[in-house]
């Protein structure tokens, strides 16, 4: 385990698909050994975000700085071992469907080191137990629910204990107890590697009360708010209220039922048929 | 003018981004952690499960070709001549281009499926981000293993049709066994069988690189996106690798001759 503690910084990125921009002059800062939330709706571009943070799409314009270094003027193999030290969770978990929940949980270290097999196994399995998994080790992926899959993409993110970890929405999909697991369990892993600098997006009002040092929050791609919990309870900004209030806003609500007469006679011809 | 070269940049750059992946393929023979065991699970997937279709294949094609050979030569009496004609027809031309063939329909289009659905799933990112190098963890495995898989097929594909070949006109109908095999024995030479493996072996790459970089490249279709990608990129695949296959089998059979 690297002892360094990285920070993350961006200034003025632009970056989506192709010509399709999700994040315009996006700047932030995710500062070290933190766990920092991002929050947004749905679609606002923070699965974008951590893709552009991870290389795995290149920004237009803008620098990332990770513990100082720009990432932009890199080269490839530099990014590459730098990006050794990211633990990744992804959105829908990204486990090979072809092998064992031990077997992609263990993948990391099987392909990077040369310990024999029983040792690779039971470090997967002792890291399954964290997420409650470990009954499960020889289930494939396609055998699991949904939040079953995410638990196991945070067995692997966090098998190589990384000094960073990014995690996509690591409690949407589970239960309310399950959640609090998996809070506790970054808050364990924090607590057991001070440096560890973490970003969680999230949608979890819940979890962002529990776990979060720093909260970013994101609005079409631009930063709507940076800074502390306490900060972010405090702000009076209407958006940010209604993101915390958990409030509709007025101009979406359901005026009329959205069918035309025409369709809903076509329907009922249906359903009576 | 800039629309009449559009379509042959494009092409240059894709022929060259093909390269580039086979490349890399090979390079990262040297880099890949644990090869051994992936490359004898590929030669599972792609030489055993594909070895009864090639088994079949291969006997009606001896069947057929003996049967067929059978009343040509007789309208010459020329029937000594038939177990010569049939072991080269089969070793130089059926053996390698059928085998492949097969195996592109067998084996390549499912890894085509196989590692395009890995693509519009993340899992290649997730390969990536964990410093894997996605060609290195499913490419390479794939080729070393065709190159081993494509020759064995190949010359149980020319054994099996030669077998089918004696009994189409040896059990069958009545040339003598001896008249058979001592064409056999005769006519093929050591040029013959190396001309069958190198072709084996080039059509081993063709095969692996087209469907592998279909797949691959999936989630950049045109012509489609998610599920849809993926089938269009494996029909692609079977078409690319069989017309292929035939360019191809010309080209080599013009040097080798
Ligand atoms: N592969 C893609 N190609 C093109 N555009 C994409 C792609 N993936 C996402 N987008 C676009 O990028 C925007 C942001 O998507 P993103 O996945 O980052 O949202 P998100 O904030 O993670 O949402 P959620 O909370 O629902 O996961 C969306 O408008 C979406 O249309
Ligand atoms: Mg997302």
């Amino acid at each position: 385990m690297n002892k360094e503690a990285w920070d993350i910084s961006i200034e003025s990125l632009n970056g989506g698909y192709g010509s399709h921009l999700v994040l315009r002059d996006f700047s932030a800062v995710m500062p070290a050994g933190t766990i920092t939330t991002i929050l947004g709706e749905s679609g606002c571009g923070k699965t974008t975000l951590l893709r552009l943070l991870l290389g795995l799409n290149r920004p237009q314009s803008g620098r990332i700085l990770f513990g100082g270094r720009d990432v932009c003027a890199m080269s490839d193999r530099q990014f590459h071992k730098l990006r050794r030290r990211f633990g990744v969770l992804f959105q829908d978990g990204a486990l090979l469907s072809s092998l064992t929940l031990a077997e992609n949980v263990a993948l990391p270290l099987v392909e990077h080191t040369r310990l024999p097999r029983k040792v690779l196994r039971d470090a997967a399995l002792r890291t399954l137990e964290l997420v409650g998994l470990d009954k499960f080790a020889d289930f494939y992926p396609g055998e699991l629910s949904g939040g079953m899959r995410k638990r196991a993409g945070l067995a692997r993110a966090i098998v190589t204990e990384p000094p960073v970890l990014f995690c996509d929405e690591p409690t949407s999909g589970l239960d309310p107890i399950t959640a609090a697991q998996m809070d506790q369990l970054l808050l364990d892993m924090k607590a057991c590697y001070p440096h560890m600098t973490t970003v969680v997006v999230t949608h979890d009002l819940g979890s962002v009360e529990h776990i979060a040092e720093h909260v970013l929050v994101l609005k079409e791609g631009r930063s709507a708010f940076s800074g502390s919990k306490e900060e972010l309870y405090a702000a009076d900004d209407p958006y940010l209220r209604r993101f915390l209030d958990r409030k509709y806003e007025e101009s979406r609500r359901m005026a009329a039922p959205p069918l035309d007469s025409s369709v809903r006679e076509a329907l009922s011809e249906w359903l009576d048929d | 003018m800039k629309e009449i070269c559009a379509p042959a940049i494009a092409l240059l750059h894709r022929l060259g981004d093909m390269a580039c992946f086979l490349a890399d393929g090979f390079r990262q023979t040297f880099r890949t952690r644990r090869l051994a065991g992936k490359v004898l699970r590929q030669v599972y997937v792609i030489g055993a499960n594909s070895m009864f279709v090639i088994l079949l294949i291969g006997l009606f094609t001896g069947l057929v070709l003996g049967l067929q050979a059978f009343y040509a030569m007789s309208m010459f009496g020329a029937q000594g001549m038939l177990g010569s004609l049939l072991a080269l027809t089969l070793i130089r031309e059926m053996a390698p281009v059928l085998t492949a063939v097969m195996i592109t329909a067998r084996a390549g289009s499912a890894m085509t499926a196989e590692i395009g659905v890995m693509r519009i799933s993340d899992q290649i990112d997730a390969l990536e981000v964990m410093d894997i190098h996605p060609i290195g963890y499913l490419v390479t495995p794939r080729l070393l293993a065709s190159l081993i898989t494509f020759p064995l097929l190949t010359s149980i594909f020319t054994v099996i049709g030669i077998f089918g070949g004696y009994l189409s006109s040896c059990v069958l109908l009545t040339l003598n066994e001896g008249r058979y095999f001592s064409g056999i024995e005769s006519s093929v030479t050591m040029d013959d069988i190396q001309g069958c493996f190198l072709k084996a072996a080039v059509f081993a790459v063709i095969v692996i690189l087209v469907c592998c970089y279909q797949g691959y490249n999936a989630h950049l279709r045109k012509d489609g996106k998610g599920a849809e990608a993926v089938g269009n990129a494996t029909t692609s695949a079977v078409v690319m690798s069989c017309v292929l296959i035939l360019v191809a089998d010309y080209v080599l059979t013009s040097f080798l001759l």
